[in-house]
């Protein structure tokens, strides 16, 4: 934990806010200069219970959430109704000081808004007690009052920022031009006088006894504030993909979302349809005339996308689908995030499975690695699904806008021209052999397609067993051959994985140290920043982030897990999914594996992969304060 | 210049062009149905200036989504019941293919009843062919949405309970905008049908009776069957709404009583189609969206340029 950031609670009801005020705070912050890295935690309600958004800004690069916080901006839950003992819901006024005051950091600040929550309530929180054991600094603030006085009540969000600026001695103009951007009129000259009249009133009236200032931070070049899901939806664009159909689930409805506003603006087409069977089934459509096409879903709804994955597998349409995980089983917990999925995702659909599955780790990734996914699809006829869930989803973090300027790639892949199919092999014939098998001729398992409304090309595509003309067949011989070149498709997208690209795995660590930790997806960059402490404090440990789900980067793991005497695994599911995915495929290393597990419906905190790490590598033999479960692999 | 040539090209088409050189034979039984749902689409194709290679047939699964087998046009052969979201995004990327998805009864009004539904209801510019024979073939002889109330097969030993599903109503319902009823034993009439169909601007429905020699020997042969557009006695205004629901209702509960009426029932001349609609919202390009790929001075926008709103 490092002194020179602040991570800053807003914590309120959904629909009081939370979101739109914090984005403005984060991006103010990271004009000054800051790293940024935000956290989202919201219940499955439109309107109340307890939500906030955590801002980590720091002169240095961050990766996660951070261990705890050390700014809480404590709004009341304005739609918070008729709390009764016995309420299903329980006395939800108070929670945005109540349910956040175990997480905040010792010096921290605190201020609330008087004018929402009753002093008798505050009294029941031992609120002083705890703030002097702890040396928190607590203002209690008339926003709402102040905001009513401007004439909105609802901008007590305003007059809570400019307190905020004042107590963190910030200067207002990022915050200001933010505002004088997003809004006109009287809104906007009313929120610039709460802000100003607020940040004024806490200079006057208060004395700043507290360590928590915003730290300073200097960026080389322009940056933007970007999420998961704007980095799928921004990856997918720039690969030339458009079409798209979906059915609304959180929390892949996000990336729908930003896709169906852009695509009509790029001359792409966008469809909300009747379900999930229905959406896949649409990007396989428009896959199979000639579109660079999407779909997705979160796990219930992936689950209907079982029959057209199937489909474009044997059918061989190139297909990109994305599945945000939340946890589960059934509709599980909408908005809380999990990494329970990656089974399901691998190997649903009947039939030996033709998917590739990558899981990216951080933002950056998610970026690259959609372009990658729709890259093999294309070229190698394959549906790919890109595994990521609530986390990745909906945090937000700075990039370098340069991150972004890249070339389109809108080519097809292995889909032929009208001139090259004149000059196919099947002139002679007269009938366009789709799905030639001859492994001469397809060395790497790819028979190139044609397009329908092509001259000289028609074709069958069949989800059943076919000739290499299209059609269907049960011949013993030919049914070898076609699922022996659908196997070699795999093996040679793991070489071009292996050979022509950088790895799709992250490493990080001190690179001789005998122990080591193994994640996967969303949980990178807090392991990352685990390890960079663990280091820090005089252990010697390594990391790696996979992203090749499948096909499996066995040489690499086996090199990793060769160099180390034990790992921890780090992930969140019950089922430790990874580390089974892990020994599936090695075939060894079991008693060298623990996990590390976590599905309380939280991330993890880089501090409790420390923990983790001390207690089951690092000699100390402490239970763990978190929750979480460590589980021995097979093996061991 | 056009990457898809075959599209639009002006020339004498055989119908022969549409039979397949040296794929298998049909598996179909002898006498059953289907047949004439072939070889009507072989003929009006060729009639209304396709030519096989901008045709895409999209089938599901049974003896009816072998159809495309047979035809040598594109197909996609999809899976159970999925023929129409695969079609209908075919045709949204390219709105210049004559998209023709086919299903049978138990295929399209069961399983994907809710496509069909929501297809209809969207009015995509395409036709749909339903193989009604009032059971499953394939899977050997089951009972279907549209098998009669009391059908006795092994999977419904007692009888089935069940009051049969309504194609027509239910189409007209959803908002299609045709919807005919023809039947294997009347080519002609098929044909001419399956050429309206083709060439109208919207959700073409079929129904069309097929018989099925092996599995429903007790079902009517859909003949004798009465043309409503030719006798006297049914006169309905096919362009009414109201009216047409009245004769199809009549007709749904006719034909388990063994009078087979055909004929067209409804034509809307007035709603634009899906495709329509999305142009002139600006959801849907004028050009064909897969041309773009094949463009090579097509300026690709960035994901860069959409990055003003996130500084």
């Amino acid at each position: 934990m490092t002194d020179d950031e602040l991570i800053w609670r807003i914590a309120g009801g959904s629909g009081d806010g939370i979101d739109s005020t914090s984005q403005n705070f984060a991006k103010a912050l990271m004009r000054s200069g800051l790293d940024i890295f935000t956290h989202r935690h919201y219940p499955s309600r439109i309107r109340g219970g307890h939500t906030y958004v955590e801002i980590r800004a720091a002169g240095h690069e961050v990766q996660s959430r951070g261990d705890g916080y050390n700014f809480l901006l404590a709004l009341g839950d304005s739609f918070a109704r008729n709390p009764k003992e016995e309420a299903v819901y329980g006395d939800e006024e108070i929670k945005p000081l109540s349910e956040n005051l175990d997480e905040l950091r010792e010096g921290g600040v605190i201020v609330y808004d008087s004018g929402l929550l009753e002093e008798d309530d505050v009294a029941e929180l031992n609120l002083e007690e705890r703030a002097e054991e702890n040396d928190w600094h607590v203002f209690p603030i008339d926003l709402r009052g102040m905001a009513k006085e401007h004439g909105r009540e609802v901008m007590r969000n305003t007059a809570g920022v400019g307190v905020t600026a004042a107590l963190l001695e910030m200067e207002l103009d990022h915050i200001e031009n933010l505002m004088t951007d997003a809004m006109s009129g009287d809104v906007l000259e009313a929120n610039l006088s709460i802000l100003r009249d607020a940040y004024e009133m806490a200079q006057e009236e208060y004395e700043f006894e507290h360590d928590v200032r915003a730290p300073t931070g200097e960026h080389d070049e322009e940056q933007v504030l970007v999420s998961g899901s704007n980095a799928i939806a921004y990856g997918a664009l720039d690969e030339g993909c458009r079409f798209i159909a979906g059915y609304p689930m959180t929390p892949w409805t996000d990336v729908f979302t930003i896709m169906s506003q852009n695509l009509p603006k790029m001359g792409g087409i966008s469809e909300q349809v009747e379900d999930e069977i229905a959406a896949a089934a649409l990007a396989v459509g428009a896959s199979h005339a000639g579109a660079k096409a999407m779909s997705g879903s979160s796990g219930g709804g992936f689950a209907l996308m079982s029959e057209p994955l199937g489909l474009a597998e044997m059918t061989e349409t190139p297909l990109v689908l994305v599945e945000s995980m939340r946890a589960g089983p059934s509709t599980g917990m909408p908005t809380k995030p999990e990494q329970a999925d990656l089974e399901h995702v691998l190997y649903t659909s009947q039939g030996d499975s033709q998917r590739v599955v990558f899981a990216p780790g951080n933002i950056e990734e998610a970026y690259d690695q959609t372009r990658m996914a729709f890259h093999v699809a294309y070229e190698y006829q394959i549906p790919t699904i890109l595994i990521y869930d609530q986390k990745l989803s909906g945090e937000n973090k700075n990039v370098d806008e340069s991150f972004f300027d890249r070339e389109p790639n809108p080519s097809l892949g292995s889909t032929l021209t009208e001139e090259e199919l004149k000059e196919a092999a099947h002139e002679a014939t007269g009938k366009f052999m789709r799905f030639q098998s001859d492994p001469d001729e397809t060395e790497n398992g790819v028979s190139p397609r044609s397009l329908p409304g092509q001259k000289g090309g028609r074709y069958l595509a069949s989800g059943n067993e076919h000739w290499p003309s299209g059609h269907i067949a049960e011949d013993p011989d030919n049914r070898v051959l076609q699922m022996d070149r659908r196997k070699r498709k795999i093996e040679s997208i793991r070489a071009e994985l292996d050979e022509e690209h950088d790895s799709q795995q992250t490493y990080f660590g001190d690179d001789s140290a005998d122990l080591g930790i193994i994640t996967w997806g969303s949980q990178q960059g807090t392991v990352e920043e685990a390890v960079e402490r663990l280091n820090d404090d005089g252990h010697s440990v390594k990391g790696i982030g996979v992203s090749d789900m499948m096909p499996f980067p066995e040489q690499e793991m086996t090199e990793f897990l060769e160099s180390v005497d034990e790992a921890l695994v780090v992930e969140m599911n019950a089922s430790a999914q990874f580390r089974g995915l892990l020994q599936k495929e090695l075939g060894r290393f079991g008693p060298k594996l623990t996990s590390m597990l976590k599905y309380n419906g939280n991330p993890f905190e880089p501090g409790e992969i420390v923990e983790g790490f001390e207690i089951r590598l690092g000699g100390d033999s402490a239970e763990p304060t978190a929750q979480v479960r460590f589980e021995p692999a097979a093996g061991d | 210049m056009s990457a898809f040539n075959a599209i639009g090209e002006e020339r004498e088409i055989d119908r022969d062009e549409f039979t397949p050189g040296n794929e298998p034979q049909p598996t179909w039984c002898p006498g059953c149905g289907d047949f004439g749902v072939l070889k009507a689409l072989k003929q009006a194709l060729p009639e209304v200036g396709r030519n096989p290679e901008e045709v895409l047939t999209v089938t599901g699964i049974g003896c009816s989504g072998k159809l495309n087998s047979y035809l040598d046009s594109y197909g996609f052969h999809t899976i159970h019941g999925r023929s129409l979201p695969v079609a209908r995004a075919a045709k949204l990327a390219n709105p210049e293919l004559e998209v023709v998805a086919a299903g049978g009864d138990g295929d399209g009004y069961g399983i994907g009843g809710n496509h069909f539904i929501h297809t209809a209801r969207e009015n995509h510019d395409m036709t749909y062919i339903v193989f009604n024979n009032e059971v499953f073939g394939l899977t050997k002889g089951q009972t279907s949405p549209t098998s009669p109330k009391g059908h006795k097969s092994k999977t419904q030993p007692s009888g089935s309970a069940k009051t049969p599903i309504r194609p027509l109503s239910q189409s007209l319902n959803a908002g299609a905008g045709y919807i005919a009823r023809t039947a294997a034993v009347n080519p002609n009439q098929a044909k001419e049908i399956i050429k309206e169909a083709i060439e109208y601007d919207g959700f073409a429905h079929i129904d069309f009776l097929t018989q099925c020699p092996t599995w429903n020997k007790d079902a009517k042969q859909y003949v004798p069957y009465i043309d409503i557009q030719e006798s006297d006695d049914y006169e309905h205004d096919i362009n009414d709404r109201a009216e047409a629901s009245q004769m199809m209702f009549e007709t749904e509960n006719k034909l388990y009583e063994g009078e087979v009426l055909t004929g067209r029932y409804y034509v809307d001349d007035e709603s634009p189609s899906y495709q329509a609609e999305k142009q002139a919202i600006g959801e849907m390009p004028d050009e064909p969206l897969v041309e773009r790929y094949f463009d090579e001075d097509y300026e690709w926008e960035r994901s860069y340029d959409l990055l003003d709103r996130h500084k």
